[in-house]
């Protein structure tokens, strides 16, 4: 199939392979962090991690929408789809992120009115056909997904819809990456930049990753050969010993981003003080809400939110993981109290969770290419 | 499909430390054969000792956790195999439906008979390639022709709502008539209700089925032996992906129709082409992923397939990329998973091929001796991972 076949090509795969293996000091260990979810899922998908080779480690990053969402948040938005004539919309992979008391497929299968979206439109869609009822959209994602809202409340706007809002909770990737890199507990020696998301927010946002704390980011893109090209990139950075934000995705990702999105994104909403990410707590300046001029469209001013906070369970290690400080399988309760149809932690709920990932595709013992194994041998 | 019971699921917290601690300990406890982990653990390396002690959750006996169903009880994954060994296995428990299989085996008097049944709420009733006709007579001859039996007499029990049009029903009732002369079954008994308006989704269709066994091979997932070859029918994921595409949700315009088709001709082709046919299964819900996980589960052996051997529609396949869902875990509704002797593998694919429905078999993978339980997949890539269970329906990602 044309578009894709072109980047999963296993020989290609291999003389890269070959090419990282070369750049491998003896006896240095390499942590490399894909900040973005959906770059863990084509990892483990595809099997990547048999083309390198044992000293390199790859670290799985926060940047996985449904994962950073905290308990309450979930609390919230059922508390709000339980509402009266209320229609509660969301993605997919909302539906089974847990709260404290069941996520949204236990309340819808309670009789609350919670449905499917594959974008924010469908919900106007849903609004313009049910006057007589609220429909909120639960928004969630990083920049990649909030042009789509804003430019949803736009819409709204301009064609008077007034029975739908939003309930907010877009985050911001930079603020996550510097609390990451101010993390005591973690080394690590350079970035698999976000793809979709740099097409919003294009790539100059990482330059300070490079200049202040002097670890190379490359901007990748997600097929299998694009994070291979983007391993090497990395790697042949550290072995010239330089740190510059480099671009591998230049065939979506504009170097200064999407004008018209960020212009979106910045009518419509503002930047909270400070928000609740899963696992890595009380964030400042990491994520959205409704700007004030949008204020009819804004569920939480509309409805009575609770804003419940509660305790991540104790068992729970997502924290960890999203900071790439456990590796999925190092968290106590994997793969036996929590799985993929029992998640505790919300890692294990999206595909693009580090330990659904790893519990779906990766729980297998690596059988390394030969250009990879050699080089863990030497 | 083996009950998760037969393994013992009563491995405690504190005998799995001592477990990981002592993995010959840990295999004695399960009652695993020794090949089961596929190489021997080592007190050495915690990741394999993880492993282990998953593999050991995973064989637990099976408890419904959610307080109400879920869709994801009807997704055919894993949500739906433990409702199933919970909940029904649980009650009706004997002999005959132990095995789970698409069909019941039994003697009676002289003849083997193979009984099943199957109910049919696709929406919408109708779709490029068929309607909930095809399906409810095609679902049930292939769940009888996989058991290796010969599909005689069908019943068909409807369930209307009130406002369906007639006109729809007439020509749902037509395409059963058609596709059971194809397959040369009758439709012999059958039941009529109606409920109130909202109360269902305009028809909802159950058949049964009755068929007669005559080749004497012994037929099951858990026949499946290291070395034996996995043969599917035909391109996979063509019926769900038409469905989800003919729903209009997704604003994605491909041209895929369903493969609805019943397999009893092609079922029978093979069975007298080929002895040593060691299991047969019709991929529908869950898809083929799902017969490699029962395969593996059921005959406690390894499964690896290699992607670029799984043949796949390029339309269905660019349809399941857009969309972030694998076309291993899509409904087919008239493709065939055969296990087969290995040194009767190629002619069972020529036997397979000679049927206009088999046109396009192919070999896509092995059963291994391990390790135990787990399908794995040697991606076009290059890389090998694992194909699981699916969780819930298939969600599309949302970036």
């Amino acid at each position: 199939m044309r578009f894709v076949d072109e980047f999963r090509d296993a020989e290609k795969a291999h003389a890269l392979a070959a090419r990282i293996a070369a750049l491998c000091e003896p006896g240095r260990q390499y942590k490399l962090m894909e900040v973005c979810g959906g770059h863990t899922h084509t990892i483990y998908k595809h099997g990547l991690e048999d083309y390198l080779p044992e000293s390199i480690t790859l670290v799985h990053g926060p940047g996985c929408p449904v994962c950073v969402i905290p308990m309450g948040r979930v609390d919230d938005a059922i508390h709000l789809a339980s509402q009266p004539d209320v229609i509660m919309t969301s993605f997919g992979d909302m539906m089974r992120v847990p709260g404290s008391k069941g996520a949204f497929f236990d309340a819808k299968a309670a009789g609350t009115d919670i449905r499917m979206v594959y974008s924010p439109l469908d919900s106007l869609k849903i609004a313009r056909r049910n006057p007589d009822k609220r429909v909120v959209f639960m928004a969630i994602g990083f920049e990649t997904t909030a042009p789509s809202t804003a430019m949803t409340i736009l819409r709204a706007a301009a064609e008077g819809i007034d029975n739908f809002s939003v309930f907010c909770n877009h985050v911001t990737i930079i603020p996550a990456i510097k609390a990451i890199l101010d993390s005591p507990d973690l080394r690590l020696d350079g970035f698999i930049g976000p793809g979709h998301v740099s097409t919003v927010i294009g790539c100059r946002p990482y330059e300070f990753i490079a200049r202040d704390y002097g670890k190379p980011v490359v901007v990748a893109g997600f097929e299998p050969l694009d994070i291979l090209q983007s391993i090497y990139m990395l790697m042949l950075q550290l072995a010239q010993r330089r740190s510059v934000v480099e671009n591998q995705y230049a065939r979506v990702v504009p170097w200064d981003g999407n004008v018209v999105a960020l212009k979106a994104i910045g009518e419509t909403m503002a930047l909270r003080p400070y928000f609740e990410w899963r696992g890595l707590g009380f964030i400042s300046h990491s994520a959205l809400r409704v700007r004030e001029n949008y204020a009819a469209f804004d569920a939480e001013l509309l409805f009575n939110v609770p804003g419940v906070q509660v305790a991540d369970p104790k068992a729970c290690q997502c924290g960890e993981v999203l900071k790439g400080v456990l590796k999925p399988w190092e968290c106590k309760v994997f793969g036996t109290a929590c799985t993929p149809e029992t998640p505790i932690g919300t890692c294990m709920v999206s595909p693009e969770g580090a330990c659904a990932a790893y519990y779906n595709y990766g729980r297998l013992r690596r059988q390394r290419v030969p250009e990879a194994a050699e080089a863990s041998r030497s | 499909m083996t009950p998760g019971a037969a393994h013992g699921g009563t491995t405690q917290d504190s005998s799995e430390r001592g477990a990981a601690a002592n993995p010959a300990a840990a295999v004695k406890e399960n009652e695993l054969p020794a090949h089961a982990h596929g190489h021997a653990p080592t007190v050495s390396d915690p990741e394999q000792r993880v492993l282990d002690r998953i593999d050991r959750a995973r064989r637990r006996r099976p408890r419904v956790r959610e307080e109400r169903i879920t869709m994801s009880h009807g997704s055919g994954g894993k949500a739906s195999q433990t409702l199933i060994e919970a909940v029904f296995l649980e009650a009706f428990r004997n002999p005959l439906l132990e095995p789970l299989d698409d069909a019941a085996r039994m003697d009676v008097g002289a003849s083997r008979l193979a009984f099943t049944t199957d109910s049919f709420v696709v929406s919408p009733l109708f779709f490029p390639g068929g309607n909930i006709g095809d399906l409810a007579v095609n679902g049930t001859v292939n769940d009888l022709s996989v058991a290796g039996a010969t599909p005689l007499y069908l019943s068909a029990g409807f369930i209307l709502e009130e406002g369906l049009p007639v006109a729809d029903l007439t020509k749902i009732v037509s395409t059963m008539r058609a596709a059971a002369e194809q397959a040369a079954v009758h439709v012999i008994t059958g039941d009529t209700k109606v409920v109130e308006r909202g109360k269902a989704d305009g028809c909802y269709i159950n058949t049964a089925g009755v068929g007669v066994i005559e080749h004497d091979t012994t037929l099951g997932v858990a026949q499946a032996r290291p070395g034996d070859a996995i043969i599917v029918s035909g391109p996979i994921g063509d019926h769900g992906v038409t469905i989800m595409l003919a729903r209009g949700e997704l604003d994605i315009e491909a041209d895929v129709t369903s493969d609805t088709a019943a397999l009893n001709g092609l079922v029978a082709g093979l069975l007298s082409a080929v002895h040593g046919v060691h299991a047969m299964r019709d991929a529908t819900r869950g898809g083929v992923a799902t017969i490699l996980n029962e395969i593996a589960r059921a005959a406690d052996v390894g499964v690896v397939v290699a992607e670029k051997d799984i043949p796949v529609r390029a339309e269905v396949r660019g349809a399941a990329e857009l969309l972030g869902i694998d076309p291993m875990y899509v409904a087919c509704e008239g493709r065939l998973v055969a296990v087969v002797d290995n040194a009767a593998a190629d002619a069972a694919l020529t036997a397979i091929r000679a049927h206009p429905l088999g046109a396009q078999a192919g070999i896509i993978g092995y059963v291994t001796d391990g390790p135990a339980g787990i399908v794995q997949l040697k991606t076009a890539f290059g890389g090998t991972r694992i194909v699981d269970l699916l969780v819930g329906d298939p969600l599309p990602r949302i970036c």
